[in-house]
């Protein structure tokens, strides 16, 4: 009896502990400010691309591993895509709006692909953030210091839908949002030929890109 | 006078008179920002032709062999140039500290910067506060008004297009009594203009779907961002279609 109890006891207690870990480290990552979050995650993004030669001469599957690996988990990418889209997203059916995601991703990827090769001793200051701490949205200023001037790059973070930690959800660079500047683009394809449209139109342009790097 | 006032004003009314012809994009699907579009993308397709067969090569040959202290000093000196004017429109803006390190940029670069071919200013602190006569005007609520493309020049809006004499007849460059170093300034001026360019429009080509309102969105948003100091208030945000249940076809 004793011992069923020492040994439910110790069940019980190894439970606990776990749970309690568990929702330790869940508190913890709620309790990151949105600023920290940035900071934690484009600083570990830095250094992984400073550390590996095959992103600076442009390799683009190691930089679509990376972005897969440590960019994409902390990115609302499905919100972007539909914010991108606009009202036409609720149109678009399962399949079409798979395919949007990943095209999208594509064009993004290879786009910014370039600039990371150029990464070399830049770091990352984050401005002192203006937001109540129960903000559910919030915008995280930051700056790229480097040679040159400083380039501004300012996030929009929301906390996930779990509430545990924040994810990306549209960026800009020197004040051009990325999100809005896709906006009458795709817009404009989807006026003129659908959804379908738009999509054929992304892929041709990422089959381009993709021959132009080579 | 008389002759070249009345000249100036045929000039007026043709260029008005062609951006009506031209006419304005109406429909549906026009932009309300941009309701010369029409107009625009052909002055676009002159503008990237141009660029294609001379403007680009030139740049592409002058950033590929051009030793990179010469493209440096001489990036330098016109930005020395340009800081003349930020002092001024910091000035006109109100700005007292940007101001004043704005003119500090000047005289320290002019002196110990040699003319300004060096930048000794930002080492110690001194940052630059790029500001223009639009962006003055914008300051003041002067609203952008219609997206405009401008030949050889490129973007621009009815407000930023309608400084540009003034601009032209206070700069430097245009006001230097010797023609043959005139033209050789200005000449490299627009070189070192579009070589800092050169990355720049390569990523849009590979960015866009339609290089056309891809720039021109681009523009209007950093321009916006530019008056406002990198910190505009916040237009309405986008919706988020993806958080909504998905509708039926119907």
């Amino acid at each position: 009896m004793n011992r069923f109890l020492s040994r439910r006891t110790f069940s019980v207690l190894t439970l606990g502990v776990a749970f309690a870990l568990g929702v330790g480290s869940a508190v913890c990552a709620s309790e990151e400010s949105a600023d920290v979050f940035i900071k934690r995650v484009s600083g570990d993004i830095l250094e992984s691309i400073k550390a590996d030669k095959s992103i600076h001469s442009g390799d683009v599957n190691k930089i679509i591993t990376l972005v897969d690996q440590r960019v994409m988990p902390n990115v609302n990418f499905l919100r972007m895509t539909a914010s991108a889209v606009g009202p036409s997203w609720r149109q678009a059916t399962p399949e079409q709006q798979k395919r949007l995601q990943e095209e999208f991703k594509i064009l993004l990827v290879r786009t910014y692909a370039g600039a990371l090769g150029q990464v070399n001793d830049q770091s990352i200051v984050v401005k002192p953030l203006r937001a109540a701490a129960d903000d559910k949205e919030v915008l995280v200023r930051t700056e790229v210091r480097g040679k040159g001037e400083p380039i501004q790059l300012d996030y929009r973070v929301e906390k996930s839908a779990d509430g545990a930690g924040w994810k990306v959800y549209n960026m800009n660079v020197m004040g051009i949002w990325l999100v809005e500047n896709y906006r009458s683009q795709f817009a404009q394809e989807i006026n003129a030929k659908g959804v379908d449209g738009l999509i054929a139109s992304l892929s041709d342009r990422n089959k381009t890109n993709a021959r132009a790097s080579k | 006078m008389r002759v070249s006032f009345k000249r100036w004003g045929m000039g007026v009314a043709l260029v008005a008179l062609t951006v009506l012809s031209t006419g304005c994009a109406t429909g549906p699907n026009a932009n309300p920002k941009d309701p010369l579009e029409p107009m625009n993308r052909s002055i676009t397709r002159f503008n990237d032709a141009l660029d294609d067969n001379v403007l680009k090569p030139v740049a592409v040959g002058y950033h590929d062999y051009m030793p990179q202290p010469v493209q440096t000093g001489v990036g330098n000196f016109f930005h020395n140039l340009s800081d003349v004017f930020s002092t001024l429109n910091n000035g006109l803006q109100l700005k007292g500290r940007q101001t004043a390190e704005s003119l500090m940029r000047v005289v320290v670069n002019t002196t110990l910067g040699i003319y300004g071919i060096f930048d000794v200013a930002t080492p110690i602190g001194l940052e630059r506060h790029p500001e223009d006569f639009g962006q003055t005007l914008g300051y003041w609520g002067v609203p952008n008004g219609p997206y405009l493309v401008l030949p050889v020049l490129g973007p621009s809006t009815i407000r930023d297009a309608s400084v540009i004499p003034l601009e032209f007849s206070t700069d430097f460059v245009n006001k230097h009594d010797v023609v043959a170093e005139r033209n050789v300034a200005s000449v490299t001026r627009i070189v070192d203009k579009r070589a800092s360019l050169l990355q720049t429009t390569d990523l849009l080509t590979g960015a866009a779907l339609d290089k056309y309102s891809f720039t021109r969105d681009s523009y209007l948003q950093y321009r916006r961002n530019q008056i406002y100091d990198g910190n505009p208030p916040d237009e309405e945000e986008l919706s988020d279609p993806s958080a909504e249940p998905a509708l039926q076809n119907h």
